[in-house]
């Protein structure tokens, strides 16, 4: 396709915080000067800036992708904001790249920002504005109402318990006593998931990732800068997204198909034939318990239905034989919409160059994968990492 | 790298905000809107107001949608005509709503559901609720009929129908 090849050479993050300080754009600042820092660069050196952020009722600031800039580093040069709801957070990566890879710019600084906590007391009064205005909205629907129908349509196709998804709450909310920016992190039981109140059947409480402020940042070079910056550059060598039919009640929502077709997309692109044998590590979007196992199988690390049984046998767990979210993911870290995306990408970063510490995975891995999963629920976003 | 740094980010507590120890600025937007339903939609609220669910066929496809659309998004093509569908269905998944739509606690759940109407195709269904029945006895494919409001009481809403009750 006469694209250049892309790689990650620098990360950064704030912590994942229930209410923060600081503003959106002074948490921007911070993660975008570490992720500069990381790998010795300085604005000056930055040819182009990608903002992600997700619906500016969040933070309540109109054209919230201006409002973010000057903490983005965005002034003075060409910048866009892309937004695809929760999806956003690995499209903005997606779109840094291809900023790279047509040979546009030769460094490109992307930034990932929420702060949630400025719509109170909680911002489901935001969520709701979400759905259709005509149809759904007058039902006073609730952001988790849409989840529980699809969790309870995906247990009901394979014949899944609570008990079989509560896992997956009880291991990244472990993972996460490893991250340091990680705003949920316990030792739970799966116990612990069954008797949290029921918010919405079947979802309860620990089933939900939390409300959260914070900023994730990468920076993105080509071939020939990034080999003179650093001896571990970590190549983005597929990308995929793509969008199914946001008449959500028109289709069968125990499969997502989306993220299917933007895996598939990236995997080509990555020539990836056998998903789970040659992806060593992955980041799916986890924002509820179930979604992990939903991706998973989007994704083609297993079969449908049949993500569940990989967890219970262990083979998710960080020195399992496919670690999924060593992060602790969003069920863990934290779920500030953007940055919670670029977190996963950031964390693929680490984990194959072998600085995620105490989260680091055994083995070696040498291709990851991060997804992410938005606009109502129907946009998947993917990219493969590889170093 | 990660793990012997300092990340940044200050946390604040619930105390932090009431004790007054940071300083906010609040504002209310107060933004009103008001949508015109549109030509399908538009249809579909004034049939519901009559009591009847209609759907659009696309004669490319074949489908019978509901909701209704006057273009038929995957063959790229006007609708062709108006289909009245039946008032019931078959429960194509639901949940057991224990919180408002601001996250408050209610005391009795609803049971928000997605019901597949009959007469449309396969698998095209609307969101609405489920009612007359315990939430212990909802189950996937029941079959569900629309209980409406009283004529007068109509007013050209999903609202016109109150719920759907297993029958």
């Amino acid at each position: 396709m006469g694209l250049r090849r892309v790689a990650v050479v620098g990360a950064g993050m704030t912590k994942f915080m229930r209410r923060a300080l600081e503003t959106g754009r002074e948490l921007s600042w911070q993660a975008a000067s570490m992720a500069l820092e990381s790998c010795d660069l300085t604005l000056e050196d930055v040819d182009g800036v990608v903002i992600g952020t997700a619906p500016d009722t969040f933070d309540g600031v109109h054209m919230k992708g201006e409002y973010l800039s000057d903490g983005c580093g965005a002034w003075q040069k060409p910048v866009m904001r892309g937004y695809v709801g929760g999806g956003t957070g690995v499209f903005s990566p997606i779109q840094g790249w291809y900023h790279v890879a047509s040979g546009l710019f030769d460094v490109v600084l992307v930034v990932g920002e929420e702060k949630m906590s400025s719509c109170h007391p909680h911002p489901q009064g935001a969520f709701l504005t979400i759905f259709d205005n005509m149809l759904e909205r007058p039902l006073e629907p609730n952001l988790i109402w849409i989840f529980a129908l699809e969790m309870q349509r995906y247990m009901e196709a394979h014949g899944l318990s609570k008990r079989d998804i509560a896992l997956v709450s009880v291991k990244n909310k472990r993972n996460a006593l490893d991250h340091p920016c990680a705003q949920v992190a316990e030792d739970i039981s799966v116990e612990d998931v069954l008797n949290s109140e029921i918010m919405v059947w079947p979802v309860s409480r620990l089933d939900v990732s939390p409300v959260s402020d914070g900023a994730a940042a990468l920076v993105l070079a080509a071939e020939h800068v990034a080999k003179r910056m650093t001896d571990k550059p970590v190549w983005i060598d597929g990308v995929g997204w793509h969008l199914d039919s946001a008449y959500w009640t028109n289709r069968d929502l125990y499969y997502p198909k989306y993220v299917e077709y933007a895996a598939r997309m990236a995997y080509r692109m990555a020539g990836i034939t056998e998903p789970r044998k040659q992806i060593n590590v992955v980041e799916p979007y986890d924002p509820f318990s179930y979604k992990e196992l939903h991706h998973l199988e989007g994704l083609l690390l297993c079969g449908k239905g049949e993500a569940a049984k990989l967890t219970a046998d262990g083979v998710t767990q960080r020195n399992g034989d496919l670690p999924v979210c060593p992060s602790g993911g969003l069920m863990g870290v934290g779920n500030p919409i953007a940055a919670s995306g670029v977190m996963k990408v950031a964390e693929i970063f680490w984990q194959l160059r072998g600085e995620a510490g105490k989260r680091q995975v055994p083995g070696k891995p040498i291709t990851g994968l991060a997804q992410a999963w938005g606009d109502l629920m129907q946009v998947g976003t993917v990219v493969v990492l590889r170093i | 790298m990660t793990t012997d740094r300092e990340f940044p980010g200050t946390p604040l507590s619930d105390s932090d905000i009431s004790e007054g120890k940071v300083l906010i600025v609040e504002h209310d937007p107060n933004a009103r809107y008001a949508w015109d339903a549109g030509i399908a939609i538009g249809r579909f609220l004034a049939e519901l107001k009559k009591g009847r669910i209609v759907g659009r066929e696309c004669h490319r496809c074949r489908r019978i949608m509901v909701p209704p659309r006057m273009f038929c998004e995957q063959c790229f093509r006007p609708t062709d005509r108006w289909v009245v569908l039946k008032d019931s269905g078959r429960v194509n998944t639901y949940s057991i709503s224990y919180i408002r739509w601001d996250a408050s606690r209610v005391k009795e759940p609803t049971i928000p559901a997605v019901i597949e109407i009959d007469g449309a195709s396969k698998g095209m269904g609307i969101m609405h609720f489920l009612g007359e029945v315990k939430p212990e006895d909802v189950q996937v494919g029941m079959r569900v009929k629309a209980v409406w409001k009283p004529p007068r009481q109509r007013e050209g809403s999903i609202l016109d129908i109150r719920y759907f009750r297993p029958y």
